[in-house]
């Protein structure tokens, strides 16, 4: 192949030279990517690798369903609550358990926190220095940043005395030679907009960001028993609730309730006061750099999640919109059925997987996970010290799903797309003023820039709705239901011989599903397509390339040498290949080589 | 003199044989000991950043690991304050180390961090076994390495009674003997990995 076109509408050229990133640095797991660029430094072709295998689905054959979850909090560095409640729901839906009103709204304000946390983390800590360069913040005027922190935002740490200090620990940590976080950047590329004052201010809120860690983070502790692991329950949550207790170990009492609410109100401050108003000035400075739209503009898929009652499966019982929507079509929002073969379907033919038919889908009640690696002829290299991958032939440890035949991108600007083709006012109005306030036009969603903004604008309406989910509870435990678990069907013995269940949520990085099958009351399969697994994909039998491949495409890079740009659209979706490919890092790689071939 | 604030830190896999060994140490010392209020047990997991807020905390930080010294399996090896971040730079040690060194560096840069540290690492066995538990010589080091967070709480004048005590909340994966029962056979669940490194 030289040139070709997509079914889903890319023209592939993989004869200009080959760029490989690997790993690429700032995202959990391991994750390598290839793309060719063109004599002017666009990319003509992109191919995403998930370099490391998972797992999961073979450690859980044969395993008490109840434990599920704890294994699945195991797999991931990151959301391990999200696929604790994501497998209990699988649970629980295989087994027909209702669960008490209190263990839905408990449900909501851990994956709320977990979503304004990670949105948070994800800005300042994995994608702003895609956009801010630390070290020309060295170069900041503190008196002339305290004025532009003082023309976007109330916040009150913004003084020419608390950025001089900023950036005086800064210097003595970056002059002491342990970089650390700031390692590997491609600090002085041309392709950073901002300026110093600029990056001062950004670098300041970085810091502030990782220490309100401290806070949030409460809200799993006194939900989930303890953290990073919280606690959870087929049939409800494990948290017991006593009002009038005083201290008591684990229960959930009245001075606990007030924490959690103060600690809401302090994160809808901080992202409205510090994250949003960042978000915007470093827009203004990138508004021309609309790349990275990729399979946005054209098909995206939401699960939906934050039922506002217990165990109710209609769609508008759910506060983050569900749908997908084909070909741009902005106007007709699909329904999607995890539990229909025909939708969901999973490919491995790029995949180092096995099937027995390896041209056709399996949905994951059907679905295989059985390791296969083997590289196509056109690999250069060796089996362990790959130069280039052939994607004609198998190609990642992700596997390839699909709506309907279709590659979809699943996220938090799926979400926002979604949401705002369904008109729902929460999610639209927010998004076009954003717009308007940076003169843009609603197409500018699709981009790499859209991605980041949906994400800071789903954090502020998730932190709100922390806020609504919190006096939700109090109100109901005020009213005397202190219920939490429903465990009639905790015994094996009430189960049927054989079920199957669904389990999903939105997690921070999108549509997220667990299918199990139980046969007598032991896990007999278990599949997990995790967000990473869709928009990580690698090609389908139809050529069809994956969202980031897609998202890559098209896009101008300044250096070859340094290349930014590839980095900011992939950290734009915020990937997470532990789970979707394999546990931990064995290698221990720590410098991001880049490869000019 | 006030007592110092002590975590003690167990990091790694618990699904990836030996490489569960920090968490599994962790659960074995709550299990087996009452500890005074400075001191705090930790289960970092896999976790980076998230562990930020219990690193900056800490006056002194004690971590289990697994770790590779190129020593012969199931060796125990101490390393002590300096030496525990200028190793993880020098020599890619630990399997988090890549994460964890930033958690120290970020500490520090938020003005907090461990003033004194120990690291007790053992030298792994078997990693290449999903769903697999401790190797036999790397759980015979357990009981030693207890001993070594003793001893090093000792120095602070920190003496935990022994008190064994059954867990209240335990499942399959947190109990290391119910995860090891349950285990389903190789044959039901196939335990080998990436390709690349068999």
């Amino acid at each position: 192949m030289t040139a070709s076109q997509t079914p889903n509408g890319f023209a592939l050229n993989d004869s200009g030279k080959r760029v490989v990133v690997d790993p690429v640095t700032r995202i959990e797991g391991h994750m390598r990517c290839e793309v060719n660029l063109d004599d002017n430094n666009v990319i003509r072709n992109a191919v995403s690798s998930g370099t490391m295998w998972r797992g999961l689905e073979v450690i859980l054959k044969g395993r008490d369903p109840r434990d599920a979850w704890a294994f699945t909090e195991r797999i991931c560095g990151v959301c391990t609550g999200t696929h604790a409640l994501t497998s209990v729901r699988a649970v629980e839906d295989a087994l027909n358990i209702q669960i008490p009103e209190n263990a839905n709204t408990i449900r909501n304000i851990m994956q709320l926190t977990l979503q304004a946390h990670d949105h948070l983390v994800h800005f300042y800590h994995l994608h702003a220095l895609d956009w801010v360069d630390v070290v020309s913040a060295l170069k900041a005027d503190p008196k002339a940043t305290s004025e532009l922190a003082q023309s976007i935002s109330s916040w009150g740490k913004s003084s020419p005395g608390y950025f001089l200090d900023i950036a005086s620990r800064l210097k003595k940590f970056v002059e002491s030679g342990q970089l650390g976080p700031f390692a590997n950047g491609y600090w002085g590329s041309p392709a950073y907009k901002l300026p110093p004052e600029a990056n001062l201010m950004a670098v300041a809120h970085y810091l502030e960001a990782l220490d309100f860690q401290k806070d949030i983070v409460k809200i799993h502790t006194i939900y989930g028993g303890k953290n990073p692991h919280p606690n959870w329950l087929v049939g409800g949550v494990p948290c017991a609730i006593n009002v009038d207790g005083v201290g008591a170990v684990g229960a959930v009492n009245m001075e606990r309730l007030n924490m959690v609410s103060s600690i809401i109100d302090r994160t809808i401050e901080f992202i409205e006061q510090v994250y949003l108003p960042d978000l915007k000035a470093i827009a203004t400075f990138y508004k021309d750099w609309l790349y990275g739209g990729g399979l946005s503009g054209q098909n995206v898929m939401s699960y939906g999640d934050i039922p506002e009652h217990a165990n109710d499966r209609s769609l508008n019982n759910l506060l983050l919109p569900h749908g997908a929507i084909i070909n741009g079509n902005l106007k007709e929002v699909h329904e999607v059925d995890l539990r229909d073969v025909a939708q969901i379907q999973e490919f491995v033919t790029h995949s180092w997987y096995r099937y027995d038919n390896e041209n056709a889908g399996l949905h994951p009640f059907q679905g295989v996970t059985e390791p296969r690696f083997e590289l196509g002829s056109k690999t250069k290299g060796t089996r362990t010290n790959i130069e280039n991958l052939d994607e004609s032939a198998k190609y990642s440890w992700i596997k390839a799903p699909r709506w309907r035949g279709h590659a979809m991108e699943v996220g938090p600007l799926a979400r926002y797309i979604i949401g705002y083709a369904k008109g729902i006012p929460a999610i639209k109005e927010p998004t076009d003023k954003l717009l308007t306030d940076l003169g843009l036009p609603v197409t500018a969603l699709f981009s790499t820039l859209g991605r980041t903004a949906a994400r800071g604008l789903e954090a502020q309406y998730c932190a709100h709705l922390m806020r609504h989910f919190q006096d939700k509870l109090v109100r109901n435990i005020k009213a005397g239901d202190l219920t939490t678990a429903n465990t009639s069907h905790w015994e094996p013995a009430t189960w049927p011989k054989e079920a199957k269940g669904v389990g999903t949520t939105e997690a921070p990085r999108g549509a997220l599903g667990h299918w199990v099958v139980i046969k007598d009351g032991k896990i007999d399969n278990y599949q997990c397509i995790v967000p990473t697994t869709w928009n990580g994909s690698p090609r389908d039998p139809q050529g069809n390339i994956g969202a980031f491949e897609a998202a890559l495409m098209n896009t101008q890079v300044a250096n070859a040498e340094q290349p930014l740009e590839i980095l900011r659209t992939l950290h734009s979706f915020d990937p997470c290949l532990a789970c979707s490919t394999h546990i931990i890092d064995k290698d221990g790689k720590e410098l991001t080589k880049v490869k000019v071939l | 003199m006030e007592a110092p604030s002590i975590l003690i830190l167990g990091i790694g896999n618990i699904l990836w044989a030996d490489e569960g060994f920090g968490v599994r140490a962790v659960q074995a010392l709550q299990q087996a000991y009452h500890f005074p209020p400075e001191v705090s047990l930790l289960d970092g997991g896999t976790q980076g950043l998230a562990l930020i807020p219990y690193v900056q905390e800490a006056q002194v930080l004690l971590i289990l690991d697994a770790v590779d010294f190129q020593l012969q399996p199931g060796t125990l090896a101490e390393l002590r304050d300096a030496e525990v971040p200028a190793y993880l730079g020098a020599k890619k040690m630990s399997l988090h180390q890549v994460s964890f060194q930033e958690v120290l560096a970020l500490s520090q840069l938020l003005g907090g961090g461990p003033k004194q540290m120990l690291l007790i690492g053992v030298q792994p066995e078997i990693l290449e076994d999903y769903g697999g538990s401790l190797s036999p010589a790397v759980k015979r080091q357990m009981r030693p390495a207890m001993d070594r967070v003793m001893a090093y709480l000792a120095e602070f004048g920190i003496q935990p009674e022994w008190q064994p005590a059954s867990l209240s909340q335990v499942n399959g994966v947190e109990d290391m003997d119910e995860y090891e029962r349950q285990r389903p056979s190789a044959e039901a669940a196939c335990r080998f990995g990436d390709g690349r490194f068999l």
